[in-house]
């Protein structure tokens, strides 16, 4: 039992973390999500530069070695600055399918410019009817000679405005939600018959709902087994999962913090509101809160490359408990800040809005939940 | 990171689960509450591994400790809390024991440590009073020097167990004009048989009789007693309370009680299907369980730091609070789940097993009664709310 991280572990969360407190304080957040483009190439180069984006890659795969534990590292870092650049959509996604699933041709092609900060992915997996379930698709793959064709539409894929390429779930056989005919593609963006419609998102990101129209896409577009493509799908999208919990710890650490420190310089009926006993005892169960959602992420962290089951069960539990605490976490650093709280100009509104979408973000509490008890039944 | 126990962790598990398989007395369990069982079986584990030196593991070797890691230690619990059974009791060897070692000096070393230790002394803990209990300090029970006595006088509540108590560690007021209330307070031991005490049970809401007040009326105590420095016991009294603390999340034995409450929901019927398929139920027991492991993890860092030397910090009053709220759901959801036969008073039923044949699931019998009980998890040592004033101070720093 160890709870230490190694010293190449410890370099990518200082180097991380100095990246992020240097150049991502609130008012450079501020300008990057208002510009144009919505994301900050240059950051993102720099991560390239750093080997942030090599970090969670073995070294054959042109990584450094690490794994879920430096995503994890580099997460909680990004949580706490509010980064926007898609590194959940682009490495740990798109990265994830490769690394589990690619041929060397699509390593050689794909990871190490993704790696290189030099292609950008977005994950197109959600659609309006699905809700959470990643087998419930209308897009669908037909087989055409070599290749396939693709139509249909993907709900608020994240990052997409940003992105060169996108990992593109669809149906290749079978009824709309079966288990089995599900597979996985690379489809790039300028590809003939994709369009898209951009938009921001309430928490500072960009995102679009994409629409393949008849796109004709080679057979080495598939990534892993035609119609088995689930189990991968399962895997990538838990581990994006732990990655946005620990995301979340971070984020909800800075918005305690950030409410300690408002709560000891207001003052209100002549003394600082932080000597009010209701309001000390909140800010406690808001550290409480955060404490065990870093338990949980830690676990599920851990746990990712243990069994299916076993890994499933831990995700869930992490989403849970971490959706509970974004939820209470954000909730009350509002209330404690009181009008302020619910204005555009103080950070916390901006942690709040992340905090509240990541509750939902690859699946809902109710959903994870509703996952672990499936899971404890077939256990 | 990881979570793997090393080689050396898990052959200490096998021989510690060895040792409790061969050695336990297979027929004392733990029942819905403390008073239902004798004195001798709460004793009876205390007292053999008294024998096997195992009954001490976290004190320091030359007293008698096991020299055990905190991990080993963590393991020793499990594997305990995996067959149910009945631990030493806190008072001796967690609560009075420490503050002995750490303040006591050589005679009271020599003359104490070794009946805790073994389980032949039975200690109880005279602090909280009627009128002090959050606020410990206030605490008004006089101890006044008479040559080389102290003359005890006052009244203690909530003293558990002391019925069977062979010795009682007291906090008495010895400088009444101290300029704060914490600076006059004095850490004395008493024999429990000395003239003058009166130890009243109080009737708790589970039926039983687990807690006491006592009444001191002219005690003569001798000075040897007294530990430490006169008008210093607070600072003793704080270090017992933070060593209670630890381990008080108790996880193994909540995650024993998640299984059990799981069996009952598979065994009581609803709609014609299990209650545990309800999807309702279900969640609750689901949320207990994520609730638990997030726990069991704070747990573990807890130890991985107090491991790398770091003691015990404001975790253990996180610990304390999230235990304790788990503890108290779980016997919440067991009444819930047992379903009419929580009803029935099983105390009232014949005590010489007239009854010949049983009025509902045995499970059922002690759900109310230790969902009453447990009631009283967040509000001993040092309640929920204190424990948040403490983490107000220790981690905001207010």
């Amino acid at each position: 039992m160890d709870f230490n991280f190694s010293d190449e572990q410890n370099m990518v969360r200082d180097g991380i973390s100095r990246l992020v407190r240097e150049q991502y304080d609130w008012d450079t957040r501020r300008g990057i999500i208002a510009s144009d483009a919505g994301w900050s190439p240059e950051f993102w180069a720099q991560l390239a530069e750093l080997g942030m984006l090599a970090a969670p890659f073995s070294e054959e795969d042109g990584g450094f070695g690490g794994g879920a534990v430096e995503t994890m590292l580099i997460m909680e870092e990004f949580g706490k600055g509010l980064v926007v650049e898609p590194f959940i959509p682009s490495v740990v996604c798109a990265g994830g399918f490769l690394k589990h699933a690619g041929t060397a041709a699509q390593k050689e092609e794909y990871l190490s410019a993704i790696i290189a900060g030099e292609k950008v992915f977005a994950f197109a997996y959600a659609e309006p009817q699905g809700r959470y379930d990643l087998a419930n698709l209308t897009t669908t793959a037909k087989k055409d000679g070599e290749g396939y064709t693709l139509n249909g539409q993907k709900a608020v894929v994240i990052g997409a405005p940003w992105a060169s390429h996108f990992v593109v779930t669809a149906r290749t056989s079978g009824g709309q939600a079966d288990q089995n005919g599900v597979s996985v593609f690379i489809i790039a963006k300028d590809a003939a018959g994709v369009s898209l419609r951009d938009y921001a998102t309430v928490d500072g990101r960009r995102a679009s709902e994409v629409y393949f129209e008849n796109v004709s896409v080679s057979a080495d577009a598939l990534i892993g087994e035609l119609d088995n493509g689930l189990p991968l799908i399962e895997t990538v999208v838990d581990e994006a999962t732990v990655a946005v919990c620990a995301e979340a710890t971070g984020a909800m650490q800075v918005t305690h913090a950030m409410t300690l420190e408002y709560a000891k310089q207001r003052k209100q009926f002549g003394v600082p509101i932080s000597t009010f006993q209701v309001l000390q005892h909140r800010m406690v169960d808001m550290f409480m809160e955060y404490e065990q959602s870093i338990s949980m992420s830690y676990l599920a962290t851990i746990k990712l490359d243990e069994g299916e089951a076993e890994r499933k069960h831990a995700v869930s539990s992490a989403k849970v408990r971490v959706g509970q605490s974004a939820r209470f976490v954000g909730q009350s650093a509002v209330q404690t800040h009181g009008g302020m709280g619910v204005t555009d100009e103080t950070a916390v509104g901006s942690y709040f809005k992340r905090l509240s979408i990541i509750e939902g973000e690859f699946g809902s509490v109710d959903h994870h939940m509703r996952r672990h008890i499936k899971l404890t039944a077939a256990a | 990171m990881n979570l793997e126990f090393t080689a050396e962790e898990n052959a200490f598990r096998d021989e510690v689960r060895s040792f409790i398989e061969n050695n336990y007395p297979q027929n004392i369990e733990r029942a819905a509450v403390q008073d239902d069982m004798t004195p001798e079986d709460m004793t009876a584990w205390h007292k053999i591994l008294g024998e096997k030196n195992w009954s001490v593991p976290a004190w320091p070797e030359q007293y008698g400790g096991t020299g055990w890691t905190p991990t080993q230690r963590y393991i020793w619990s499990e594997e305990n809390a995996r067959v149910n059974a009945v631990m030493p009791l806190p008072f001796g060897v967690a609560m009075v024991g420490p503050v002995i070692y750490t303040f006591g000096n050589e005679e009271q070393k020599a003359k104490h440590l070794p009946g805790i230790k073994s389980g032949n002394v039975w200690w109880c803990q005279g602090y909280s009073e009627p009128g002090a209990g959050s606020d410990l300090a206030s605490l008004k029970t006089t101890a006044v020097r008479d040559g080389d006595d102290y003359i005890l006088n006052g009244q203690k509540t909530w003293t558990t167990l002391a019925q069977h108590a062979d010795w009682g560690f007291f906090l008495c007021r010895t400088d009444p004009d101290a300029p704060k209330p914490q600076q006059g307070i004095s850490f004395i031991l008493v024999d429990m048989n000395t003239p003058g005490i009166e130890v009243r049970p109080i009737k708790l809401i589970d039926g039983g009789y687990e807690v006491n007040e006592v009444w001191l009326t002219d005690v003569r105590v001798p000075a040897e007693n007294l530990i430490g420095e006169e008008n210093k016991g607070w600072t003793y009294a704080k270090f017992l309370l933070a060593h209670e603390r630890s381990g008080i999340a108790g996880v193994a034995r909540s995650k024993r009680g998640v299984e059990q409450l799981k069996d009952i929901a598979k065994h009581e019927m609803l709609d014609g299907e299990p209650l545990i398929q309800d999807m309702g139920f279900a969640t609750k027991i689901s949320q207990l369980e994520i609730d638990l492991a997030a726990l069991e993890i704070t747990e573990l860092r807890t130890l991985a730091g107090e491991q790398a030397g770091k003691g015990p910090g404001p975790e253990s009053s996180l610990l304390k609070v999230k235990g304790t709220e788990i503890q108290q759901r779980l016997t919440e959801l067991t009444l819930e789940a047992v379903g009419h036969y929580g009803t029935p008073d099983f105390r009232s039923f014949p005590a010489d097993g007239s009854n010949d044949f049983p009025i509902g699931p045995d499970y059922a019998h002690s759900a109310a009664p230790t969902y009453f009980n447990m009631r009283k998890t967040s509000i001993y040592g040092g309640s929920n709310e204190i424990q948040r004033n403490i983490i107000t101070k220790m981690v905001l720093g207010l």
